[in-house]
């Protein structure tokens, strides 16, 4: 299975970046082999709709979770769309939250963590 | 003659600028409230609303049959208010700006156009003053199409005061294109100079010609009078602070008429600007 981690940098010891929709990069996972791609999230300067495009951009990739701090409604809504989980309020490096997502320890979330535009400072 | 009155800051006192200009024309003055998202000059001149006008937008509606998914609506909207995701197509109207792309390029013809109302235009009288302005309904975020309509309401027989939005962003630009002339509103402090260079820098672009008002003209420093001293702008009024102009504009009296002798100031500038003008 492919999940995503939203990160501030391009490697597993990276911190978790808080933003979904305007995260620095998407890491996506193979959780069977540990093997894994960092993608840079092309949404970052989006002047509106950063989270639905970047939820795009996690369904193409075939994903079946998205691991983040924060997800506001309309990426929540297209990820849902989408049959992703998302598990929010994560904080860490990468490596320390895929292995939580391994051994069943997160929670999902049944609803945007934010309101629109949170991730979006100026 | 069409003037717009805007600031790049909020707060620097557009309204009573654009308020007390109005008033202190002759007849034959219209007046418009371009601040659709909290329009105010109505508290001021207690217009009598005669007319009310629904303004709405054309928002994509899809046919789930005709469409096969092909993602061509949203990968042409410019502002991702399309999604498709497993054989469903998601809309977001509130980041749609109507534009009508998606039902023109959609190769299944599967986009049919619906109305999405945003606000609304009121048309009225004050006294001998014609009277407009938009109100944008709560939770809306698209400004300019309620403004066109706003501006739809020109009289070209008068003389057409502008009330404008804050900032320098699209609503801004919406409303000031067109005027004759723009009057900015500032205040000498170091927030209100970085945002009049901003607001110059848009009247520049769109080749409208201003002058400047000085709001709370003996406080903050000397700043704001030395940009426009080198940049040439012309400095049209100067208005102290005053506790009297604040209790009058907290009670919705406009300041003309709490301190009358503010009409021949507002007439001789209305004469100069005639003069930047031509």
């Amino acid at each position: 299975m492919i999940i995503c981690i939203t990160a501030q940098n391009d490697s597993l010891d990276s911190l978790v970046d808080p933003r979904f929709g305007r995260c620095q990069n998407f890491i996506f996972m193979e959780t069977e082999t540990g093997e894994f791609e960092t993608v840079e999230n092309p949404n970052i300067a989006a002047t509106g709709g950063a989270g639905i495009q970047s939820a795009q951009l996690v369904a193409e990739k075939n994903a079946v979770a998205v691991l983040t701090g924060n997800v506001g409604p309309n990426a929540f809504k297209t990820l849902q769309a989408a049959g992703i989980d998302v598990f929010t309020g994560l904080s860490g490096t990468v490596q320390e939250v895929a292995e939580k997502y391994k051994n069943n320890e997160l929670q999902k979330k049944c609803g945007p963590s934010v309101g629109s535009h949170f991730g979006a400072n100026g | 003659m069409i003037i717009s009155v805007a600031s790049g800051k909020g707060g620097t006192g557009k309204t009573t600028v654009a308020v007390s200009l109005a008033l202190s024309l002759n007849a034959n003055t219209q007046f418009l409230d371009c601040d659709v998202e909290e329009p105010n000059a109505h508290i001021f001149f207690k217009p009598e609303i005669k007319d009310k006008i629904t303004v709405s937008i054309p928002v994509p509606e899809i046919n789930e049959v005709k469409c096969n998914f092909c993602r061509k609506c949203a990968e042409i909207c410019a502002y991702n208010a399309l999604a498709v995701i497993n054989n469903k197509v998601l809309v977001f109207p509130h980041l749609c700006h109507g534009c009508g792309g998606c039902k023109l390029l959609c190769p299944q013809k599967a986009i049919t156009e619906i109305n999405k109302e945003i606000g609304i235009v009121e048309i009225g009288k004050a006294a001998n003053l014609e009277f407009a302005h938009g109100r944008l309904n709560i939770g809306e975020v698209m400004a300019p199409p309620l403004i066109r309509s706003v501006k739809k309401n020109i009289n070209p027989n008068c003389n057409v005061i502008i009330d404008a939005p804050p900032g320098t962003s699209c609503p801004v630009v919406e409303t000031i294109k067109q005027s004759d002339f723009c009057l900015l509103v500032t205040e000498p402090t170091p927030f209100g100079l970085n945002d009049l260079m901003l607001a110059v820098k848009v009247l520049e672009k769109l080749n409208i010609p201003f002058g400047l008002v000085i709001n709370r003209s003996d406080i903050g420093d000397k700043k704001v009078d030395k940009y426009c001293t080198d940049k040439n702008i012309p400095v049209l009024m100067r208005i102290p602070f005053k506790r009297k102009i604040a209790v009058a504009y907290s009670e919705g009296i406009p300041l003309v008429q709490a301190m009358p002798t503010y009409q021949n100031k507002f007439k001789s500038m209305f004469k100069k600007i005639i003069g930047l003008v031509r």
